[in-house]
């Protein structure tokens, strides 16, 4: 899967959840009001879910769920399809 | 989505009623009255496998998938919503570790936790932070290779019994989850006794005044207690309520089945009045309504799907209600009868309304599902 098949499953995931509309490819989607601890898990169980991938203790940074590309490039690197 | 048991699941859920008709059922009234879970009743649970429900076979677990997970606690929620809440809060430990401990932490407790030698219990609630979880002032602070905790805990089920506790701290302003063992010098533990609910939980208040934590016991990293360590174990710990509910709620519809064929009222079983009638059949409906949640919650868990945790939270707040509104029914259906400690009724019925309390309120519950729902659609 490349970077752009990735990113194409976290905006449909995340569409599911969150307005899109204006949310730029590299806004937080954590200032948005719809974002509560729920959402938190939820992306997290997407994440492993749909990449098969396990996301570990040190993943859990900021950095790799505060937008969409931050959470494609967790994917990426994980996945090796940097 | 199949809403019909396997055989393997059918048979572990014969399994756990006969153990809870034959060890648990008997004896609930007097725990209730007693304010006592018996360490027998531990060991045998233990013996049984139950402590270790949610665990890898590797651990010595019972590694049930989520749906026989669910019928255990539906099968013990039946018959004393004490037990099911030590599966919960034992469980939600070792739910924590399996997912976020360090691998120390997994050799250290886990297998010691599912043989049920070593019980857990989960203190996130303090006196001022109860359904706002993260307004939490328990502090921990790095002294050297440790940590110093200081604050208060409350409402810790099966506190007085636990060897361990998850408990968390804020590190920082960040919440971060601890394991703290029962003899650590600092901490405190105080029974909480003269409860209307779930009196055989065993609940107290942990009081840490400097207690010295080894660094190797944060579990995860600092700031992952709230959502990740907290809220999954919290997420789980739903899941087991909403099956309890359900049981509890069950056994309030088979007591009212069998009391209104044999209690006669002007001249003919009370069966034969339609407005009891009436009550039975919504008992049901709501009995079955629940069952239906449950077991879509448990499939979407045991998938790994990430629509599992609203579906938890929606089978929890319909559950917990249901619970509510059978026990109240067959409360009414018992009348005078139903207040004694001839009858369980009374004690479902004290046991429900904490249903709607733990793990997340019935309103905390409105919120989280309600802005799930609308913010997908703003």
């Amino acid at each position: 899967m490349n970077h752009e098949e990735i990113k194409a499953k976290v905006v449909a995931f995340l569409g599911q959840h969150l307005p899109l509309d204006g949310l730029g490819d590299n806004d937080s989607i954590f200032k948005t009001k719809a974002v509560n601890s729920l959402f938190a898990m939820q992306l997290v169980l997407f994440v492993e879910k749909e990449f098969g991938i396990q996301v570990e203790n040190e993943d859990l940074e900021m950095s790799n769920f505060e937008s969409i590309n931050a959470v494609t490039g967790l994917v990426a690197r994980k996945t090796g399809n940097q | 989505m199949k809403t019909v048991l396997t055989s393997d699941q059918e048979t572990f859920r014969q399994s756990c009623r006969s153990f809870v008709e034959q060890e648990i059922s008997p004896y609930a009234e007097a725990y209730d009255e007693a304010e006592q879970f018996p360490p027998e009743l531990i060991q045998k649970m233990a013996a049984a496998g139950y402590l270790g429900g949610n665990v890898p076979a590797e651990y010595g677990g019972l590694a049930l998938d989520a749906i026989s997970y669910g019928l255990m606690c539906q099968e013990f929620g039946r018959g004393c919503a004490s037990a099911r809440g030590l599966l919960t809060v034992h469980s939600m430990v070792l739910l924590a570790l399996l997912r976020w401990g360090s691998p120390a932490q997994k050799e250290s407790w886990i297998e010691r936790m599912a043989r049920g030698s070593v019980i857990a219990a989960f203190a996130l609630s303090e006196p001022n932070a109860g359904s706002d979880a993260t307004s939490l002032t328990t502090m921990a602070v790095p002294d050297g290779d440790h940590y110093l905790l200081n604050g208060q805990k409350k409402w810790i089920t099966f506190a007085q019994i636990a060897d361990v506790f998850l408990l968390f701290a804020k590190v920082d302003g960040q919440i971060t989850a601890f394991l703290v063992e029962k003899d650590n010098p600092g901490l405190a533990i105080q029974p909480l006794n003269g409860l209307s609910g779930c009196r055989a939980s065993m609940l107290a208040e942990l009081h840490l005044d400097n207690c010295r934590i080894p660094g190797e016991n944060l579990v995860g990293r600092p700031g992952l207690g709230w959502p990740y360590v907290g809220g999954m174990a919290l997420d789980h710990g739903r899941y087991t309520v909403a099956c309890g509910c359900l049981g509890l709620a069950a056994a309030c519809l088979d007591a009212s089945l069998a009391y209104v064929t044999e209690r006669r009222q002007f001249g003919v079983p009370l069966a034969e009045h339609q407005l009891i009638q009436q009550l039975v059949t919504d008992m049901a409906v709501q009995v079955e309504t629940a069952r239906l949640l449950c077991y879509r919650a448990g499939y979407l868990r045991q998938e790994g799907d990430p629509g599992a945790i609203l579906a938890t939270a929606m089978a929890k707040y319909h559950a917990a209600r249901v619970a509510n509104e059978t026990a109240a029914a067959a409360m009414q259906i018992h009348g005078a009868n139903g207040f004694t400690r001839a009858y369980p009724l009374q004690r479902h019925w004290r046991d429900a309304k904490v249903m709607e309390i733990i793990e997340g309120s019935t309103q905390i519950q409105q919120l989280l599902i309600a802005k799930q729902l609308i913010a997908a659609k703003s």
